[in-house]
């Protein structure tokens, strides 16, 4: 007999396909309500460090060089008061295989399939990660499928987005265009069921602790050359992986006392499954779409626990402008001799606001770069934003309306960070975690599993309980 | 006319989900449209652009959609030259290193 292939069929047997398709039993890490045991989840599932630094190295990912951004730390001084002015220092993860630390998170995905036996992988991606996973597929023989959102119902594709399904086709994958809608991964269902292959998701253990290598060379590569760890990290945050994979890794080299800052570009006012929204953007990840949501609910990725829980790491989380994240891709273009991004450029954009609030002799690094290209680069994004009717200004970027205008700054000093209130991540979070479980106790370890998941204290749980009448047994 | 030979690589395209199918939590401007599949493969038939067609996949998939081209190109390039950020690079030159940038 044929399966049900309508949508609320397929959607029904999520769970079942899921586990075939992931291989990870994430019932054992359960307890049957909110709480789960992330960190024997990580220990069971994933790998150690050694062993993904081996992962990694079997297919030249990882260990890419720091490069001091000495020109761009002169500009940030000459807009600083005195005495302050941070030396910026970004991590060029572009020289990655796939040209961005994706290759990471690819690597131990694709070995773990292969491990496991599955013959090809699928994955559900728009971004970098499709590249990635495409370049370790072809690398350890698996087949490939890439799943992306890409084109509005006109069949206009954004460039970047354009540019992603080009490499996973040089590096042989087959991709699956889909128009604007979550939806998509009702499809990637259909697939995975169809085919048997292994969901090289972004958010599984391995993956996640693919990117603690990350974490762990910047603290091994700053001993070696400056004799100390940074003191500020910047990662660009959307999903969560980046945020939670870097952190980890610097924890597990000691470096615990490094600032954890997620930065994300702001585009608050865009709906990302708006058929009309979607090629009005001119970022398609890094950004508040999926950074706000990511923090505040995790576990709404394609897992049934999300590896990556950015709220546990992060110290502070700040937004940036389109218009100031094209600008500073010109500077480190003109001023660095680098042409990279967009994706590190939202951190870097952050950074060279941080850095002008930090004394001269302290350290702040971008923790990636990407490659970039035709489709990527600042000339095809704003050339395809005046297609759409975005206004390109100069200006104040605080003024800017996402989906109506772009304004690059007027000056470089009208370059700034905005703090996104933590607390108010944390408490949706909290929120989110009592109206999906639709509770009105929760246990003891449930209360110190919010604690630590949203990296906060006692009385601050307490009273987000007390305001929802949540009592704890 | 353009047509597809057997064995040309060409892209199909799929209706997933008619508007009325499309899931609840979908924009108002999202459920007025389909959602819409396009993939790859070699053709498995000769056909003309706007039929049928079966193709197999990079992966070794068979797939059924309407034919939409032939040996398809990427269209993404390096767009327009954009004034705006030559006069960026030129402001972030004069700030840094000041002076004529002719001298």
């Amino acid at each position: 007999m044929s399966k049900d292939m309508s949508y609320a069929a397929v959607m029904a047997r999520k769970n079942e396909i899921m586990k075939k398709a992931i291989g990870i039993d994430y019932s054992t890490f359960e307890s049957g309500s909110i709480s789960f045991d992330y960190e024997r989840m990580m220990r069971e599932t994933g790998y150690t460090l050694e062993e993904i630094q081996q992962i990694q190295a079997d297919t030249s990912v990882g260990n890419t060089p720091i490069i001091e951004l000495k020109n761009l730390t002169a500009l940030a001084r000459k807009l600083a008061p005195k005495g302050k002015g941070a030396r910026i220092f970004i991590k060029d993860e572009a020289a990655n295989p796939s040209g961005s630390f994706k290759a990471r998170r690819a690597a131990t995905a694709v070995y773990h399939a292969k491990k496991l036996g599955y013959k090809g992988v699928v994955t559900a991606t728009s971004g970098n990660y499709g590249a990635a996973v495409a370049s370790q597929a072809a690398k350890r023989g698996l087949k490939c499928i890439v799943v992306q959102e890409c084109y509005d119902s006109r069949m206009v594709g954004q460039p970047e987005i354009l540019e992603k399904q080009r490499a996973c086709e040089a590096y042989g994958a087959e991709v699956v265009q889909l128009s604007v809608g979550p939806e998509l991964f009702y499809t990637f269902l259909t697939l995975l069921e169809e085919t048997g292959y292994f969901n090289a998701s972004l958010y599984t253990p391995f993956g996640i602790a693919g990117v603690e290598t990350l974490g762990y060379e910047i603290a091994m590569q700053f001993r070696v050359t400056i004799g100390r760890d940074p003191d500020k990290v910047v990662i660009t945050h959307a999903g969560g992986g980046n945020v939670t994979g870097t952190a980890r890794g610097l924890l597990k080299a000691g470096a615990k006392d490094v600032e954890i800052v997620g930065a994300s570009v702001d585009l608050s006012g865009l709906h990302m499954a708006s058929d009309r929204d979607f090629n009005r953007k001119s970022f398609t990840t890094g950004h508040t779409g999926f950074g706000i949501p990511f923090a505040t609910w995790p576990d709404r990725a394609d897992v049934p626990r999300n590896a990556a829980r950015p709220l546990r790491y992060l110290d502070r989380y700040v937004l940036v402008k389109q218009g100031e994240v094209f600008y500073i891709t010109e500077a480190l273009s003109v001023l660095e001799g680098l042409e990279r991004g967009p994706a590190g450029n939202t951190s870097l954009t952050a950074a060279f606001a941080l850095a002008q609030e930090m004394d001269k002799d302290q350290i702040i690094v971008v923790q990636e770069t990407e490659y970039t290209g035709a489709g990527k680069h600042p000339l095809p994004q704003l050339t395809f934003a005046k297609q759409n009717g975005i206004e390109i200004l100069f200006g104040n970027p605080d003024r800017d309306e996402p989906g109506k205008n772009i304004i690059l700054p007027a000056h470089p000093s009208d370059i700034k960070v905005r703090d996104y209130d933590i607390d108010k991540a944390r408490t949706s979070y909290i929120k989110n975690c009592i109206n999906n479980y639709k509770v009105t106790e929760i246990t003891k370890e449930d209360f110190e599993f919010l604690v630590k998941d949203a990296k906060t204290n006692d009385s601050f749980v307490e009273g987000i309980l007390a305001e929802l009448n949540v009592k704890i047994k | 006319m353009i047509s597809a030979k057997k064995g040309d690589w060409v892209q199909i395209r799929q209706i997933v989900l008619k508007p009325e199918e499309r899931a609840p939590q979908v924009p108002e401007d999202t459920k007025k449209v389909p959602l819409e599949l396009w993939v790859k493969g070699i053709a498995q038939e000769d056909a003309k652009i706007g039929s049928m067609i079966e193709i197999i996949t990079a992966t070794g998939r068979k797939v059924k959609g309407e034919l939409i081209a032939v040996n398809p190109r990427y269209v993404h390039d390096y767009g327009n030259f954009v004034p705006e950020l030559l006069k960026v690079d030129m402001q972030l030159k004069e700030i840094l290193f000041g002076g004529d940038i002719n001298e």
